[in-house]
């Protein structure tokens, strides 16, 4: 049976998604990236390859996230596709009809505007990183909450204090003033739920149109107290979809689906890579006055892929090189 | 004397011509790099906006490189760029920097000043020598801007990616090297056949997009992250709102002599804004209304951060995309800007440009499969 591996690589998270012919997740899997994305990736593969049904082999497989490229040049993707389109077509598989997807991620959030099937209107958080699932987590460590519970805290809470969300310290601060005040916990964890609302609402959402039905994905759309916030903001129900946290993955594995179509080929080098030995190294060229930061991707000590130059002058070997 | 000036896109191409043909010793700074914005950033206040950075930056690296002279434009209106001049003097004369300042304003009547700043830089030479200097320089710049028109539009269909800029580059150098006019038109006759002998694709699915915004991130390709290079390579045609002759035109001549040739911008822009705001803020609003109605697929933003004309552009702009139909995104450039951040964004844009154009299409045969 031919399956689809989709691959999220961020800040954060590394995201795999592996789907069946009928578009339906078979495995999502959710790993930490901790600053090492190649290591992430391999360690996503070789869980993968232990949890793929027997009979099932990969016919297309799409990478997406801000290590896209380096993902894709690791196992070889038939689709590489930016965050934004990934989610958006998760989306919409998720439920046709939506018309407003709100993402909040790792370090980086955005919000998508669709009508009819189309994405109008795109914005990513660009200044600032407050109300984002880092952020969430340290506050959460901060005050000995797991992260788990955080949401369901807030839920209990009576009276949600007011916190100053605009910056990621202010808040923090603002915060440790207002327990030290002797607000409840709970209290405190739903007004921080809010605030950051308020930051993602005044910020990444400025000037866009917000209609239902709306979809919330991304990690932090597992805290029921940031869910609660945003349908109070906006006043419409606001749906989690099932596979939240997986959707730029699951995405990239729909994307890898349309791109293979019709085609008995794909570019995926198979669940071997998960074993082979990657070599990153990275220099200045000193060809002209830009000094671009080249970088150097090897796989068992083959040239895969360079990148980082404006010219096109180590790019382009490469380019050559798949040519031949 | 030894001059220099600041970068922005090809300037140096006529600037060093017209100065070399008058006898004077020319310092073009390196090409913008790295080490130019860390002293840009370490020596000009935070909060001032891109521009004076790398010109600051341009200014340090040329004084190594021995220029005692620096040439800087100045303006008038709202825009903080009228300052930079006097601003950049006190950073360099903090620093201790040996460089003699003149700028070069808009007279507003004050024609003897022009006068004797244009005497300062250009010598001893007689006016023939001067107005022949100007002309050489004049038609390096037409030619070089009619070649980059044609630039984007190869680099959206070029078979292999990199040709065109590397075309591009060589170009540049041709004409920076002519020394008489003859020499110039062969060379701009020259690159015009190196452009041609590139190979297009056939199939012609090119996307067009417009940029406007403020003129230095437009027009200078290491502050702006290289955008047009980035969209042409995902094939997109792009169109600017300004190109450097234009603006010598506009700005250096018509309006020093106070004649207007921007009376269609205002026209234009009256529904949305009625007045100046400085810089190219209106001219950011008229001209998405020219691309929108010339059936352009989407209109790019480009403002280095602070900029206040275009920041009153950029809360108009929502609208004229609405009732215009057309999709605007804005960018903010400053030493802070990530070139992967931006791709991601420009991805995305170019695939929701792609959809509507799909669906353009569909909703036109359905149209005519109606009786």
């Amino acid at each position: 049976m031919r399956a689809y591996l989709g691959l999220d690589v961020g800040s954060v998270s590394t995201n795999l998604v592996l789907l069946n012919e009928n578009g339906e997740v078979v495995t999502g899997l959710y790993l930490r990236t901790q600053g090492n994305p190649i290591r992430a990736v391999q360690e996503g593969l070789a869980q993968m390859e232990k949890q793929i049904p027997a009979g099932m082999s990969i016919a297309g497989a799409g990478t997406t996230g801000s290590g896209r490229q380096l993902a894709a040049t690791m196992v070889g993707a038939d689709a590489v596709k930016n965050e934004i389109t990934a989610h958006a077509v998760a989306a919409l598989n998720e439920l046709p009809k939506v018309q407003t997807v709100l993402e909040i991620g790792g370090q980086d959030s955005k919000i998508i505007i669709l009508r009819q099937g189309v994405v109008v209107d795109f914005a990513m958080n660009t200044v600032c990183a407050a109300g984002t699932g880092s952020f969430l987590d340290r506050q959460a460590a901060r005050l000995g909450v797991p992260i788990e519970e955080f949401g369901s805290l807030a839920e209990r809470a009576q009276n949600p204090v007011r916190i100053a969300g605009r910056c990621a310290v202010f808040a923090e601060s603002d915060m440790i003033h207002k327990q030290q005040l002797g607000y409840p916990v709970e209290d405190i964890v739903a007004g921080l739920c809010e605030a950051l609302v308020r930051n993602y609402l005044n910020n990444v959402a400025k000037g866009k149109d917000i209609q239902a039905p709306i979809l919330f994905q991304g990690g932090v759309a597992a805290n029921v107290g940031m869910r609660r916030a945003f349908e109070k903001a906006l006043g419409f129900p606001v749906i989690v979809p099932r596979y939240h946290a997986v959707m730029g993955a699951l995405g990239a594995a729909l994307l890898a689906k349309r791109a293979v179509a019709g085609r008995h080929s794909t570019r995926f080098r198979g669940f071997d890579v998960s074993r082979w030995r990657f070599d990153v190294s990275s220099r200045s060229c000193g060809g002209c006055g830009n000094q671009c930061e080249v970088v150097e991707i090897l796989g068992e000590g083959k040239l895969l892929a360079r990148w980082g130059d404006r010219c096109g002058r180590w790019s382009s070997f490469v380019l050559e090189a798949a040519g031949k | 004397m030894k001059i220099t000036f600041p970068h922005m896109g090809h300037l140096h191409v006529p600037l060093r011509s017209f100065f070399s043909r008058l006898g004077v010793e020319t310092v073009v700074p390196p090409p913008i790099s790295q080490e130019t914005m860390a002293f840009g950033t370490r020596y000009a206040p935070e909060f001032a906006c891109l521009p004076l950075k790398v010109n600051v930056g341009n200014f340090l690296q040329a004084a190594r490189l021995g220029a005692d002279t620096v040439i800087m434009a100045g303006g008038i209106g709202p825009c903080r760029f009228g300052y930079y001049a006097q601003v950049e003097q006190e950073i360099l004369r903090d620093l201790g920097v040996d460089l003699k300042m003149v700028v070069l304003e808009p007279p507003q009547g004050h024609w003897r000043e022009l006068w004797h700043n244009l005497r300062a830089i250009t010598g001893r030479a007689s006016l023939k020598e001067i107005w022949r200097a100007g002309r050489l320089a004049w038609r390096k710049l037409t030619a070089l801007d009619e070649l980059e028109r044609e630039l984007h539009r190869v680099r959206a269909r070029e078979v292999t990616p990199g040709d065109a800029s590397r075309a591009w580059r060589q170009i540049v150098d041709w004409l920076d090297q002519a020394e008489t006019l003859s020499e110039t038109e062969e060379a701009a006759h020259l690159g015009r056949a190196h452009l041609a002998a590139i190979p297009l694709r056939e199939d012609d699915d090119v996307l067009r997009v417009g940029i406007v915004g403020e003129i230095y991130t437009l027009l200078e390709p290491a502050v702006n992250l290289e955008v047009e290079r980035v969209l042409g390579e995902m094939g997109v045609e792009v169109e600017r709102s300004i190109y450097l002759s234009d603006w010598v035109k506009t700005n250096l001549v018509l309006h020093s002599l106070h004649l207007r040739n921007d009376r269609e911008e205002y026209r234009l822009a009256a529904p949305y804004l009625g007045h100046f705001v400085g810089g190219h803020g209106l001219e950011s609003i008229s001209f998405t209304i020219r691309y929108a109605r010339s059936g352009f697929d989407g209109v790019i933003q480009l403002a280095p951060l602070t900029c206040m004309p275009e920041i009153v552009a950029e809360s108009i702009l929502p609208k004229v995309s609405r009732d215009m139909g057309i999709p605007v995104i804005t960018f903010m450039l400053d030493e802070h800007a990530s070139e992967v951040g931006m791709r991601t964004r420009l991805e995305a844009f170019c695939d929701l440009l792609r959809e509507r154009r799909r669906q353009k299409k569909r909703s036109q045969r359905a149209k005519e499969l109606l009786p």
